[in-house]
C-alpha cells in the first residue's frame, strides 16, 4: 500500500517537473515571435505555442514536434492560395482554435489547410476552415481526434474542388461535432478503417455528405446528411455500422440518400431517410440488417440494383414513398418482415396488428419506370393503378416471392 | 346571366344529389382526417378520389341536369334572354354548386382538424384548387356533350365515355406510346400527352407537390425545368384554364345555332 | 305584327318549312292548324327564335329578330309541355320569371282566377299535369305583351278552366292584343279564332276566316272543312 501511495507521488512530482520545463510561447503581431513557424522552430518537445488575435500569412508550416498550438479569438492564418498551409509530421501534436483561410487549389497536388502525416494522437479541434481545397488531410495516422471543426468551402464543381476530411490509411480515428459544407465529400475514408464519425453535419456538398471506399470497421451514428450531391456513398467495404442517421433532401437524378455498393455485413439502424430521390440505392451488397429506417416521402425508399443476397429488412416504417421498393430483376434472396408500409390497404380481421395478407412492395410500375424513365409521369394515375393491381394479384414481371408477410397495421415506434 | 346563375344555383342547392355528394366528402374529410388521423395519407388519398371521382360527377351531373332541365330551358328561351347567357348560367349553375359541396364537403372536416396551424395547408389548398378546375372542365365538357345529343342515352353514353376515355384509356395509350418509342427522346412528348388530358394534368400538378423527389430522378432537362421550376405550376394552370374555355366558347356557339 | 318571308327549315333531311310567307295583322286570334308534323310547333318556335331558320326573315313588330333578344319582351309565350324545375315552389317559379322579365301584379289576380292559391307552396314537381298547365298560364298571361302565342292551351284543363281560359283569351283580344293559337281541339279553335292558318306540307296551305275556309272547301261546319282539306291532299 505504501510502495504504492510513494510511487503515486513520484510520478506527480515527475509529471509537474516536465511541465516546469513546457514552456508557453507566445505569438503576436508585435512580439519578438510573429509568425508560426518562427514559435514552431523556437518550440521545444511538447511546448504550448498561443497565437493571439491577428492574421498571420504564412503557409507550408511544418509542425515537426509535439506542440499544443492554440489560438486566442481565431486568429487567421492566411495561406494566400500558395498551397497547404499547416503539415503536421510528428506525434502528439494538438491545434485549437484558428481561423484558416486561402488554402492554393492545384490539380497535381492535394493541398489541405491542415495535414496529418505518420502522425499518431494528434488532436484537430474548433478550427474554422474557409476558402479550401482540402481541409482536414489525414494520412496514414492513427488514434487522432477531430473535433468542433467548422469547414466551408466554395466548391461547384468535382473535379477542382477537394474534401472537407480526408483520411486515407488511418486507423482510429475519432471525428465528431464537425460542420462540413460546399466542399466535394465531407468527409471521406478510404483504407481506413475502426474509424467513429459521430454528430456532424454534412451539408450542401458537391458530391457526397460522407464517403467510405475501401474502408472497414467503421462506425458513423447520429450525423445529418442534407442537399448533397448524394448524402452518403459506401463503396467496397466492410462491416460498416450505421446507426441513428439523418438523410435528407438528397434531390436530383443520380442522387440518393445512401448509396452501398460491393458492401457486406454493414448494419444499418435507426436512420432516417425523407425526401431525397432515392432513400438508399443498393448494389451488389450482401448480408446486410435494416432495421428500425424510417423512409418518409423519398421517390424510391429502396432501389436494388444487380445480385444482393441475404439483406434482412425489418421492423422498418416505409411512409408515403412513390415508391417503396423497387428490383431490376426476377429473382429476389432478401426478406422483408414486420414492416410498416403506409400503402399498405389489407385488413386486420384478428386484431393481432399484423395484416392478414402479405405486402407485396414492388410494384408493376417501379418496373415500367426503370424501363422507360419517361413514364414516371403517369405515377399515381388510375390506369397505372389498375396494372399494379393485376400484377399484385399474379406477379409476372417482379420477383413474386417478395413479400412482406407481417406486415404491420400500424406505425412502428421505437 | 348571373339571374339564371342564381337560380340554377338555388335549384341544384336544393336538390338532393348536391347533398349527397357534399355528404360523400363530408364523411370522407372526417374518416381520413379522424378515424385515420394521418395527414399524409388523408391527402395521397384524397388526390386519387379528386382525379377520379370529380371530373365522373362532374360530367353526369352536368348532362343529367341539362337533360333534366330542357323544357325549363325552353321556357327560358322565350324570354327575353340572350342564348349565351341561358346556358353559361347554367352551366356556371351546375359547376359552382358542385364546387362548392366539395369545397364545403373537404373543407370544413379539415378547419376542424386545425388545418392553417397545419402544414398540410397547400397540399389541401392545391387539391381543392385542382377539384375545382376539374369541376369546371367537366361540366362545360358535359354541356357539350349534351348540346350535341338530343338523345339522353346516347348523352349520357359519350358522357362516361368520356370520363373512362381521359381517365383510364388515355393514360394506357399514353404509357404504350412511351414504351414503344422509348429510344427516342420523349420528355417533350410526354409532357405534351399530359397537357392534352385535363386529369392527366391535374394530376401531375399534385405530383409536383407529393412526388417531386420521385420526378427529380429523372434526367430529361425538358423535364427538369418543368417540374424543377415555378414553371411546371405556371404551365399547368395556364393549361387548366385553356381547358375551361375551350369547352365554354364551344358551349356559346353550339347554343347560338342550335334548334329549340 | 308579324311578318315571315320565305322561311324554310330542315331538320336532318327532313324538310318542315319550304318557303312559308305569312303576314299576321294586329289585333285579334289566329290559329295555326295543320295535320301532325306539318310544321306548326316549328314555325311558332321560329318566331320565338327558338328554332333557327335556314332562310327567311322574320321580323316581329317592325324588328328583325336575328340575333336579336330584345323583341322577346313584347312576346308572351306559353308551351307546348310545362315542365318545370321540380326542386322549385310555384311561388318561387312566379318570381323568378318576373324577376327575369319584368315586376307586374296581373299575377295574383291569375292565381286567384284559376284557383292555384293551395299549390303556391307546392313544389313543381309534385304537381298534376293540369295543374302545371295553370300555372304556366299564369306565367303567360302575367304580362301585359301585345303579342301572344299559346301552343296547345287546352292539354289537361279540366272544363271550368277551360272556359276561364276562354274568357280571358278573349278578354285579351278585345284590349287589341294579337293573338296566335295552336290546338287539336276544332271546337274551341272554332269557338275562338277569327282567322285560321293552315299549313300543309310545310308551306301556308290556306289563310282567312273559318267562313272562308268553309266556303273554300263547300262544307258545312269547320271540322268537316279540314277534314276535307286533309283527304284531298292525301288521296
Amino acid at each position: 500500500m505504501k510502495n504504492i501511495k510513494i510511487t503515486l507521488l513520484i510520478l506527480v512530482a515527475l509529471l509537474a517537473n516536465r511541465n516546469g520545463f513546457a514552456y508557453q510561447i507566445e505569438v503576436c503581431k508585435t512580439c519578438p515571435i510573429s509568425t508560426l513557424s518562427d514559435g514552431i522552430a523556437q518550440a521545444k518537445d511538447f511546448d504550448t505555442i498561443t497565437i493571439k488575435k491577428g492574421t498571420y500569412k504564412e503557409h507550408n508550416v511544418i509542425v515537426n514536434k509535439p506542440l499544443t498550438i492554440i489560438g486566442e479569438n481565431y486568429p487567421i492564418i492566411d495561406g494566400e492560395l500558395k498551397g497547404e498551409i499547416i503539415t503536421i509530421i510528428s506525434d502528439n501534436v494538438t491545434i485549437d482554435g484558428l481561423f484558416i483561410i486561402n488554402v492554393g487549389t492545384s490539380y497535381t497536388e492535394d493541398y489541405a489547410a491542415v495535414r496529418i502525416k505518420n502522425s499518431k494522437n494528434f488532436k484537430i479541434q474548433n478550427l474554422v476552415l474557409e476558402k479550401l481545397f482540402f481541409g482536414i488531410y489525414i494520412e496514414k495516422s492513427r488514434d487522432g481526434k477531430v473535433f468542433h471543426n467548422k469547414i466551408i468551402g466554395e466548391a461547384v464543381e468535382e473535379y477542382n474542388s477537394g474534401n472537407g476530411i480526408q483520411l486515407w490509411y488511418s486507423k482510429n480515428i475519432q471525428i465528431e461535432h464537425n460542420f462540413v459544407q460546399h466542399v466535394r465529400d465531407g468527409i471521406y475514408l478510404e483504407f481506413s478503417n475502426f474509424c467513429t464519425i459521430k454528430n456532424n453535419v454534412s451539408a450542401l456538398n458537391v458530391r457526397y455528405g460522407l464517403h467510405f471506399m475501401f474502408s472497414n470497421d467503421d462506425l458513423y451514428e447520429d450525423n445529418t446528411f442534407e442537399n448533397n450531391g448524394a448524402g452518403v456513398a459506401v463503396m467496397f467495404s466492410k462491416r460498416i455500422k450505421m446507426f441513428n442517421n439523418t438523410f435528407k433532401e438528397n434531390w436530383g437524378t443520380a442522387s440518393y440518400g445512401l448509396l452501398l455498393k460491393e458492401i457486406n455485413d454493414a448494419e444499418i439502424e435507426g436512420n432516417t431517410f425523407e425526401d431525397n430521390t432515392i432513400g438508399i440505392n443498393v448494389e451488389g451488397s450482401n448480408r446486410i440488417n435494416y432495421k428500425h429506417n424510417t423512409f418518409k416521402e423519398n421517390g424510391w425508399a429502396i432501389k436494388v440494383k444487380g445480385a444482393c443476397y441475404t439483406n434482412i429488412f425489418t421492423e422498418n416504417n416505409f411512409l408515403y414513398n412513390s415508391f417503396d421498393i423497387a428490383y431490376n430483376s426476377k429473382v429476389n434472396d432478401n426478406a422483408f418482415d414486420k414492416n410498416y408500409w403506409s400503402s399498405y390497404t389489407g385488413y386486420d380481421l384478428d386484431k393481432n396488428g399484423i395484416g392478414d395478407i402479405p405486402y407485396r412492395p414492388v410494384k408493376l410500375f417501379s418496373y415500367i419506370v426503370n424501363r422507360t424513365p419517361e413514364t414516371i409521369i403517369l405515377l399515381r394515375s388510375m390506369f397505372i393503378d389498375i396494372i399494379d393491381f393485376s400484377e399484385k394479384v399474379s406477379p409476372v414481371f417482379t420477383p413474386d416471392d417478395l413479400l412482406d408477410n407481417n406486415p404491420q397495421i400500424k406505425k412502428r415506434k421505437w | 346571366m348571373l339571374k339564371i346563375l342564381k337560380y340554377s344555383f338555388y335549384d341544384l342547392m336544393r336538390s338532393r344529389w348536391s347533398y349527397v355528394y357534399f355528404a360523400f366528402y363530408l364523411l370522407l374529410g372526417v374518416v381520413l382526417l379522424f378515424l385515420n388521423n394521418d395527414l399524409s395519407k388523408a391527402v395521397i388519398t384524397l388526390m386519387n378520389v379528386i382525379i377520379v371521382l370529380v371530373p365522373l360527377i362532374g360530367t353526369i351531373f352536368g348532362v343529367m341536369y341539362y337533360y333534366n332541365s330542357q323544357e325549363f330551358t325552353e321556357l327560358l328561351l322565350a324570354q327575353p334572354i340572350k342564348r349565351s347567357s341561358i346556358f353559361l348560367g347554367q352551366y356556371l349553375g351546375v359547376a359552382l354548386s358542385l364546387s362548392m359541396s366539395l369545397i364545403l364537403g373537404l373543407g370544413i372536416p379539415f378547419v376542424f382538424y386545425g388545418l392553417f396551424e397545419s402544414s398540410a395547408i397547400w397540399d389541401f389548398s392545391l387539391l381543392l384548387i385542382t377539384g375545382t378546375f376539374l369541376t369546371l372542365i367537366f361540366t362545360a365538357l358535359a354541356f357539350n356533350i349534351a348540346l350535341s345529343n338530343e338523345n339522353k342515352i346516347k348523352g349520357f353514353g359519350y358522357a362516361i365515355l368520356l370520363w373512362l376515355f381521359l381517365a383510364v384509356i388515355y393514360d394506357g395509350l399514353f404509357l404504350m406510346t412511351l414504351i414503344l418509342f422509348e429510344d427516342y427522346p420523349l420528355d417533350k412528348v410526354s409532357l405534351i400527352g399530359t397537357m392534352l388530358n385535363p386529369i392527366d394534368l391535374s394530376r401531375t400538378l399534385i405530383l409536383l407537390k407529393l412526388d417531386i423527389s420521385a420526378l427529380l430522378g429523372y434526367t430529361g432537362a425538358v423535364f427538369k425545368q418543368f417540374f424543377g421550376t415555378s414553371f411546371g405550376l405556371i404551365v399547368s394552370f395556364v393549361m387548366l384554364t385553356i381547358w375551361i374555355v375551350m369547352p365554354v366558347l364551344r358551349i356559346i356557339f353550339k347554343s347560338k345555332k342550335k334548334d329549340f | 305584327m308579324v311578318t315571315i318571308e320565305n322561311l324554310h327549315k330542315k331538320f336532318g333531311k327532313n324538310q318542315v318549312l319550304s318557303g312559308v310567307d305569312l303576314n299576321i295583322s294586329e289585333g285579334g286570334i289566329f290559329a295555326v292548324l295543320g295535320p301532325n308534323g306539318s310544321g306548326k310547333t316549328t314555325l311558332i318556335k321560329s318566331v320565338l327564335g327558338m328554332v333557327i331558320p335556314d332562310k327567311g326573315n322574320i321580323t316581329v313588330l317592325g324588328e328583325n329578330i336575328k340575333k336579336n333578344s330584345e323583341y322577346r319582351h313584347k312576346i308572351d309565350y306559353l308551351p307546348q309541355i310545362a315542365n318545370f324545375p321540380s326542386n322549385l315552389r310555384v311561388k318561387e317559379l312566379i318570381k323568378m320569371i318576373k324577376d327575369l322579365r319584368k315586376p307586374t301584379n296581373e299575377d295574383e289576380r291569375l292565381i286567384e282566377l284559376f284557383r292555384l292559391e293551395p299549390f303556391l307552396d307546392k313544389k313543381l314537381g309534385n304537381l298534376s299535369g293540369g295543374t302545371k298547365q295553370k300555372v304556366n298560364l299564369v306565367l303567360t298571361f302575367m304580362f301585359d305583351s301585345p303579342l301572344i302565342i299559346l301552343d296547345e292551351p287546352t292539354t289537361g284543363l279540366d272544363p271550368i278552366s277551360l272556359i276561364r281560359l276562354k274568357d280571358l283569351i278573349k278578354a285579351e283580344k278585345a284590349k287589341g292584343k294579337t293573338v296566335l293559337i295552336t290546338s287539336h281541339i276544332m271546337s274551341f279553335v272554332e269557338e275562338i279564332s277569327d282567322e285560321i292558318v293552315f299549313i300543309l306540307e310545310g308551306k301556308i296551305y290556306f289563310k282567312g276566316t273559318i267562313q272562308k275556309l268553309k266556303t273554300k272547301t263547300n262544307q258545312p261546319d269547320f271540322e268537316h272543312a279540314i277534314a276535307s282539306i286533309l283527304t284531298d291532299n292525301h288521296a
